[in-house]
């Protein structure tokens, strides 16, 4: 998770990851950030985020998407 | 049959009365007989091309959910015997044949949709090619149809298909349903462009007659003609005079018919909307919102979340999405974060996905090299701005520069930009388009503004007077709509105050709208792509 905070954190330094619930409901992330943020969980996690996982409810809070990567990871 | 014609209306009226009075159960049958009564209006002809997009994807997607489903019963009966890596190569075949099924429908469908749409575009290009060489030869043009509605349809039916490909809804099994799906009347001229997850939930459900959403849906269907027939349909004359001849009208006339366009277009295209998601309320349907108040936007990003949101989506999950996060754009940012260091490495990827996705806006908006460079000015304006973000942010910071009257600002310049880029969309080709512009600066004609020239532009004192109260009035109900449903907060008024509202917008239709004798009522600005 802490990782996943820190790539998080260097996209967007004036977010609190930690409690946002919201990320994309509130265009806190848009489709660019998206698009780096999974660029870099790929080389980090090495998981392969897919065009299908690119729902909001995996992306609107760090917890959600940490889950994603496990699921991933587990596949 | 367009929308805002006398036979469209009786249609409407018998519709509303037959769905509501035959068994639940025929509600969605009557719909689909109703559309393709709707789609044979428009042209019979044309019947065969939705017909063969309806059969082919739903064939497609049913095969590739057949094969999902042997995958999975294969994994489940044999799930102890296979070893990891054999149950992944075993998926990866499987995957292999689903792709092979979407990608034989997708080249059939867009090709469709390219050979009906770019032929005659790619012809006068190679036309062109052959003249600049001092070739005498031409290739001649064909007569080709253009389907009503087949951007609108083809890209559903598409994205419809890529979830079932991606497992994220499950296959139609009724062609019939399937069929209404792709074929749904009030969308059928101009989108939105509906996700089946969406659309489905409310489609094929029984509805029983409810005054009050019966009531809803068609004010908000007047409200729409009220924008298509009183403000866009009125304002055409004076778009169609300034565009119409570059040489006559320059300078100052191209800021005039860039303002009207854009008043134009927001009315034409917004008030299309309305009609088809009051029309579908009123049945019970719920459509997805297309627009969210576009000209609040602060910035040119901001206005692309806010307008034409079903076009937007539909680019960014089915073309932006997949090609930015693709194993070669993965390679290349490897290849370009190494090469040109983290910061830029990690951008460059993102901006080609981004050109692509403008480039093939572009191109679905029509086939003409205006639309074509519409769409990368775009990009080229969306990309400056994200570079030239931190520059802004220490600007805000120096000057403050972000208190309320700095966001009018920022609305203005985001208007004042698009309206630009729409110049694209008016002229009809790149040479009127720059030299239309260019004449802005150099034209130095500003008395036109008040000297009387403006009445000559087919519009008359009483036209202008209605336009400007038509637009006052849109801008209120969009600064109302920022805090919820401008209908139901006149729902809680007191009856009277109700009645003359409604009525009162009814009246403006009929003694406002841009009709009478000889009047041709004009097609959707929209029903073109």
């Amino acid at each position: 998770m802490e990782d996943l905070l820190e790539i998080l954190n260097d996209l967007h330094p004036e977010v609190d990851f930690e409690v946002e619930e919201h990320l994309i409901d509130d265009g806190i992330l848009d489709s660019l950030d998206i698009v780096n943020l999974i660029s870099e969980i790929s080389e980090v996690f090495d998981v392969s985020i897919t065009a299908k996982d690119i729902i909001p409810e995996n992306f609107n809070s760090a917890k959600a998407l940490y889950s994603l990567i496990q699921d991933l990871d587990e596949e | 049959m367009l929308f805002t014609t006398y036979e469209f209306m009786g249609f409407m009226a018998v519709l509303f009365l037959a769905y509501y009075l035959v068994p639940k159960k025929c509600q969605w049958p009557l719909l689909l007989a109703a559309s393709y009564l709707f789609y044979f209006c428009a042209g019979a002809d044309y019947l065969i091309y939705i017909m063969v997009t309806t059969l082919t994807v739903y064939f497609a997607a049913r095969m590739m959910e057949k094969n999902a489903d042997k995958q999975a019963a294969y994994l489940k009966e044999h799930k102890a015997e296979l070893s990891k890596e054999e149950k992944k190569a075993y998926k990866e075949t499987q995957k292999r044949v689903r792709l092979r099924w979407l990608i034989s429908c997708l080249l059939l469908n867009l090709g469709v949709l390219a050979v009906v749409k770019y032929t005659n575009f790619f012809i006068s290009n190679v036309n062109g090619i052959l003249n600049s060489l001092g070739s005498g030869k031409q290739i001649s043009f064909l007569t080709l149809a253009l389907p009503m509605g087949i951007s609108f349809y083809t890209f559903q039916a598409v994205g419809y298909l890529i979830d079932v490909y991606r497992g994220t809804v499950p296959a139609e099994k009724n062609p019939f349903r399937f069929a209404l799906f792709v074929a749904f009347f009030p969308q059928l001229i101009q989108g939105p462009i509906s996700r089946f997850g969406d659309l489905s939930k409310t489609l094929y459900e029984k509805h029983r007659f409810e005054a009050k959403t019966l009531c809803l849906g068609l004010q908000r269907v007047l409200w729409g003609y009220f924008k298509k027939m009183v403000v866009a349909d009125r304002i055409l004359a004076g778009v169609r005079t300034i565009v119409g001849d570059v040489g006559a009208y320059e300078g100052a006339y191209v800021l005039v018919g860039m303002l009207f366009y854009t008043v134009e277009l927001y009315a034409d295209f917004t008030g299309g909307i309305d009609i088809t998601i009051g029309i579908a309320q009123a049945l019970g349907i719920r459509v997805e919102e297309n627009f969210n108040l576009p000209y609040f936007s602060k910035s040119l990003k901001e206005y692309w979340r806010r307008w034409h949101i079903s076009m937007c989506s539909w680019f960014r999950d089915y073309i932006f999405y997949p090609v930015s996060i693709s194993r070669p754009m993965q390679r290349f940012t490897k290849f370009s974060k190494k090469r040109f260091g983290e910061k830029v490495g990690r951008r460059l990827p993102m901006y080609l996905s981004s050109f692509t996705v403008w480039l093939a806006t572009g191109v679905w908006h029509g086939a003409s090299w205006n639309f074509i460079v519409w769409g990368l000015g775009n990009w080229a304006i969306l990309m400056a701005s994200e570079e030239l973000e931190p520059l802004y942010e220490k600007f805000h910071d120096r000057f403050g520069a972000r208190g309320r009257l700095y966001g009018l600002f920022q609305m203005f310049r985001t208007f004042l930009l698009v309206c630009c880029l729409n110049l694209f969309d008016c002229y009809s080709s790149l040479g009127d388009t720059f030299r239309a512009f260019g004449s802005v600066f150099t034209a130095g004609n500003w008395n036109v503004l008040w000297d009387g020239s403006l009445m000559e532009l087919g519009l008359t004192m009483l036209d202008y007077w209605i336009l400007a109260g038509g637009t006052v009035l849109m801008l209120c109900v969009s600064l109302l709509h920022r805090t919820g449903s401008v209908r139901e907060k006149i729902g809680r008024r007191v009856y009277p105050l109700r009645f003359a509202i409604w009525y009162g917008l009814f009246l403006a239709v009929l003694l406002m709208g841009a009709y009478g004798i000889g009047y041709d009522a004009s097609q959707f600005i929209y029903n073109q792509f």
